[in-house]
């Protein structure tokens, strides 16, 4: 299974949920790593996922933002 | 607090967060504030604009607590749950220049996408262009974001930066404090104040704060935007913000209707005007300049007390703004539209469509 990186960290509203988005249909299937910086992001990119059928994995702290893993099988 | 975190980023939390509005906003008026206007944050930055010499339109000089309280309740917040975050650099200087052009295009209308809903559910009519407007000018934005529109990134940095705004706020609250409304003055110290006019109305000091406070607070952690309401649905058919607006206007309405302050109709309506062209061209390009800045004027103002040093940038476009607005004969009052309001409008709607147009950077992944 490969395993893409979206570094979203930075990027204003709606930029993340558009990169995951973009992602989501590129990769089809498969586990997505997102990086985020604020808790707004983390929220809106779980709620998309979550929207198109992706399952949401973990989510961990990392530097002074999120890491998000998302996967469809 | 993890529960509360989790509800407010419920549905049902962003529904609640809209209808507390709906329900003090109306009752703002009661109290004082202007009709149709118990929130404005276009309008209200337009009047601390006033308050400090910025213009000189008589009838709209007050410094909003409402709007010192929208930053401060934020900041609280983002304390409180761990989520202040100090950031800035994501191209502060379009950021000010689509808070200017997002300000006169809100001024042509007579008011913010908080005040359309809120005129709206009063029974102006006009304001139904002004509505149709802003989903038409976020319409156009959404084709900028889906060609890779992007202002970059912001970078993480020092906590001070982020305070910044807060505490342009806490020194208004102190300047009005200090220099407090002289019944019959139009000046206490160096602030100015309204005899009459839009300006000469408001609610209680301590009423106003307390109630900009709560909603900064929760609008902090449910994320609220008038703005993101419409572009989520446009760009992803997604109906999680719009709920929160929905509820704020059916609220609102519900409230008006039993305060006594339901007057459907399009003439005479409180600070309206009814030339409809321009209802609707003034809220194309506000709703164009929030979408690609990213969120309402009231959302930057959230973020702005969360740390986020570019919507703060905007913020103070939107003062800058207003002072532009009201010195050059760009703003709208009852009897329509200014001398300079068209040529101001077409003018920031082709800036905003160059920025659109030229600021794009591909996808980043990695």
């Amino acid at each position: 299974m490969s395993k893409k990186i979206v570094d979203a960290r930075g990027l204003s509203c709606p930029q993340p949920v558009l990169l995951t988005l973009d992602e989501m249909k590129r990769t089809e299937k498969g586990e997505i790593v997102i990086l985020v910086d604020t808790d707004t992001s983390k929220e809106n990119v779980s709620r998309a996922a979550a929207s198109k059928g992706w399952n949401l994995g973990n989510v961990e702290p990392e530097g002074t933002g999120y890491r998000i893993s998302i996967s469809k099988d | 607090m993890t529960t509360i975190k989790n509800f407010f980023a419920t549905r049902w939390g962003i529904i609640s967060v809209g209808a507390f509005i709906g329900v003090f906003a109306p009752l703002l008026q009661k109290w004082g504030n202007p009709a149709n206007m118990g929130i404005c944050v276009a309008c209200f930055d337009r009047d601390i604009a006033g308050a400090l010499g910025l213009h000189r339109a008589a009838v709209v000089q007050y410094m909003r607590p409402e709007i010192i309280g929208f930053v401060l309740g934020s900041l609280i917040a983002a304390y409180a749950f761990k989520e202040f975050r100090a950031r800035a650099g994501s191209a502060p200087i379009v950021r000010f220049v689509l808070g200017a052009f997002a300000m006169i295009g809100a001024l042509v209308f007579l008011g913010c996408p908080w005040r359309a809903m809120l005129r709206f559910s009063g029974g102006d009519g006009n304001a139904i262009f002004g509505l149709l407007g802003l989903i038409v000018g976020i319409w156009v934005g959404t084709l900028f974001l889906k060609g890779g529109y992007n202002l970059g990134r912001s970078q993480a940095t020092h906590t001070s930066v982020g305070w910044l705004l807060p505490l342009t706020m806490l020194g208004f609250l102190v300047l009005m404090l200090i220099f407090p409304q002289v019944q019959g003055q139009d000046k206490s110290g160096f602030l100015f104040y309204s005899l009459k006019g839009p300006g000469s109305m408001h609610a209680p000091l301590f009423v106003s704060l307390g109630i900009g406070l709560c909603v900064g607070f929760l609008a902090q952690r449910s994320r609220f935007c008038t703005m993101g309401a419409i572009r989520d649905f446009v760009l992803f058919k997604q109906t999680h913000l719009l709920s929160g607006a929905i509820a704020l206007i059916v609220v609102a309405f519900i409230m008006n209707l039993i305060l006594g302050q339901f007057h459907p109709g399009f003439e005479k309506q409180p600070v309206a005007h009814t030339m409809s062209v321009w209802n609707f061209g003034g809220m194309v390009l506000a709703g164009l300049a929030f979408a690609l800045a990213g969120g309402c004027p009231g959302r930057q103002l959230f973020l702005a007390g969360e740390g986020d040093g570019d919507a703060a940038v905007f913020v103070l476009g939107m003062v800058v703004g207003a002072g532009f607005a009201h010195n050059f004969g760009l703003a709208s009052s009852p009897d329509g539209v200014g001398p300079y309001g068209i040529a101001a409008v077409v003018t920031g709607f082709l800036t905003c469509v160059f920025i659109g147009f030229t600021m794009r950077r591909e996808a980043a992944v990695a």
